[in-house]
């Protein structure tokens, strides 16, 4: 997913100069590629987030159009109050690139889990915030929010991740894709995922499907603005809900669809899936964090089955 | 208008705004007033008809909190009609305590402290990248220097040879509790060497000095440039000079204000008229003799190396 971003970075750097990437000192062996390319439109800022989060704003509200890069909550929650004040409250074109969202960097520790960045991100306005699913999705929301006003969160997973999404014809920012059709049984469920969990989802909603359960399935990459019109629609239609991130289920992308469910008329009921708000003090690689807490395709299955009662 | 009049104008709104409002702050809107009335004359370069000229000075004020000397300064040069003045911190008004761009000839937010710099750095480079000649001005309260963010700007500048920002910074060895230096004790000058910046030293309320290390920046090694305004915290009106009470008093109605106005009509430059008491306030309300509630000589505050080091 970061490669695919990059990639797409210096496609969009080569025709427009204006394009700008800012790091916090990390992308070793990822950001080469640009600064070879495009040295002129890169900056190396050194280990120091809120400085560089200043200078991004500086460079986007004199005509930039700029990404800041840096890993887990390096980006975000170090510099909260200059995404805030500086860029969202200036609407600077400023997006900032988070490479491992989850438990990307699972066995580095507590340090290196961001797992309450879309919480804090979510709750600044005028702070879009996507968590693309797969590497489609990220390259896809990459070219639109380069050319698009104000701040913006872009939440990636790491390298490696495979393609989800068969197609989508156009990326809309506040959109969500539908992965799979509920095939004509009796259980009605829909299960909504955004992030790079889209794949244990894909591979859990496999698994519910060969034991006769099946459920309709959408990838959300937009968590703000949430796009309401699938979340009604599928409050009518379903008679559950399920919401899966790697991510603390308070304040995240769970709450995002409550926040709305509890305001639409519908039946569904809603079950979050997600960390159940603690620190991992376990260490082991992503993989192994999500079986720990129940997010592999395993747990949700385990979790979708419990709640229905099969 | 020259820089002496707009620097007591700012001085004369500031006692007004703070007064009408109850607001905080005026020890600091005093100590920058003349850094804002230099700034505000002789050097940033402004259209008033055109507020967001490419080609414009760009400038922030990252000490927020003396927000009522930059909007003083912007509405004696035109932006918008001296009168709005007198809303600072009223409902519905658009002059917040704390700097706030939604005027004309503001284009920065501030008021969280440690942010300007890293934002008029980001300005300085875009400007050179883009080839627009501009000067890229912040000006810092020397408290201020205390966030980490400042001294992360400051290596940034210096490596990216940022010889189009100039940071000012009003030393006025004050800050919200307490002496700087009883605080965090620092060397303010030794700090920015330490950085690599060219420094120049000057008295923050010596004109003269101000405008000859501001009109010309540009030096043989690129840096940029930090001015170590050395000032006093509520110069000008003697009974909040040098006092961290006036940080957060506002001058009173009665001997507060009175005598407030009266010690600046004694400076009032020719030509200047001062639009809410032209002919200064009647003598009629004397400061009280052994008047302890407005000084701060009282005001202990224990602090742990002072009780390490007297121990």
């Amino acid at each position: 997913m970061r490669d695919t971003v990059i990639k797409t970075l210096i496609e969009l750097g080569k025709k427009d100069k204006d394009i700008e990437l800012i790091t916090g000192d990390l992308g070793f062996g990822v950001l080469k590629p640009f600064w070879e390319t495009l040295p002129n439109q890169f900056i190396n800022a050194g280990i120091a987030e809120q400085n560089m989060t200043g200078v991004a704003a500086g460079l986007a509200l004199e005509g930039k159009k700029v990404f800041t890069y840096s890993i887990g909550n390096f980006p975000t929650l170090r510099c909260l109050e200059q995404i805030r004040n500086d860029c969202a409250y200036h609407n600077a074109n400023v997006n900032i690139i988070c490479v491992g969202g989850g438990y990307v960097y699972g066995s580095l520790g507590m340090s290196h889990h961001a797992t309450e960045d879309i919480a804090c991100l979510r709750a600044l306005p005028d702070v879009t915030v996507i968590c693309p699913g797969d590497p489609l999705e990220a390259k896809l929301a990459t070219e639109v929010i380069a050319h698009t006003d104000g701040t913006t969160y872009l939440r990636l997973g790491r390298g490696g991740e495979k393609v989800v999404n068969n197609s989508i014809k156009k990326f809309t920012i506040g959109k969500a894709y539908k992965i799979r059709d509920a095939k004509d049984m009796p259980n009605k469920i829909a299960i909504f995922s955004t992030g790079a969990i889209l794949e244990e989802t894909s591979k859990a909603c496999d698994i519910l499907e060969e034991q006769g359960i099946a459920a309709e399935q959408y990838s959300f990459p937009t968590v703000k603005p949430i796009d309401k019109g699938v979340i009604s629609d599928c409050a009518k239609r379903f008679d559950y809900i399920f919401t899966v991130e790697e991510h603390n289920i308070q304040g995240g992308f769970g709450s995002a669809i409550a926040e709305v469910l509890c305001e639409c008329e519908g039946i569904a009921k809603l079950h979050r899936i997600g960390i159940n708000d603690f620190y991992c003090i376990e260490v082991g690689s992503q993989s192994y964090l999500r079986e720990q807490v129940g997010i592999n395709a395993e747990g949700i299955v385990d979790k979708v089955k419990g709640v229905i009662g099969e | 208008m020259t820089s002496k009049q707009l620097a007591w104008l700012i001085r004369r709104h500031g006692v007004e705004m703070t007064h009408l409002s109850g607001g905080s702050h005026i020890g600091a809107i005093l100590s920058v007033a003349d850094i804002m009335g230099v700034l505000y004359t002789d050097i940033l370069k402004f259209d008033v008809n055109n507020p967001e000229w490419d080609g414009r000075d760009r400038f922030i004020l990252s000490k927020g909190h003396a927000g009522a000397s930059v909007y003083a300064a912007i509405a004696e040069n035109g932006f918008f009609d001296t009168e709005e003045l007198k809303t600072h911190y009223q409902n519905g008004s658009r002059l917040s305590g704390h700097v706030s761009h939604h005027l004309p000839g503001i284009d920065f937010s501030t008021g969280s402290l440690g942010h300007g710099l890293p934002v008029a750095a980001g300005r300085a480079l875009a400007g050179k990248q883009n080839g627009v000649n501009f000067r890229s001005f912040v000006v810092m309260g020397d408290g201020e220097c205390n966030e980490g963010s400042v001294w992360e700007a400051a290596e940034f500048a210096n490596h990216y040879k940022l010889d189009n920002l100039v940071a000012i910074v009003d030393y006025n060895h004050m800050q919200s509790l307490d002496y700087c230096n009883n605080t965090l004790e620092v060397e303010m000058i030794k700090r920015w060497r330490g950085f690599g910046w060219n420094i120049i030293e000057v008295n923050g309320h010596d004109h003269g000095e101000l405008k000859s290390a501001l009109i010309n920046t540009s030096n043989s090694e690129n840096k940029p440039t930090v001015v170590i305004a050395n000032t006093v915290k509520g110069k000008g009106i003697s009974f909040m000079e040098m006092d961290i009470l006036w940080h957060y008093r506002f001058p009173h109605e009665g001997w507060e204000y009175n005598c407030a106005v009266n010690e600046l009509h004694k400076v009032k430059p020719e030509g200047v008229i001062d639009p809410y008491t032209p002919n200064g306030c009647p003598e009629t309300i004397a400061q009280p003799e052994n008047c302890r509630h407005t000084v701060s000589e009282t005001y202990n505050p224990t602090y742990y190396t002072r009780e390490v080091e007297s121990k």
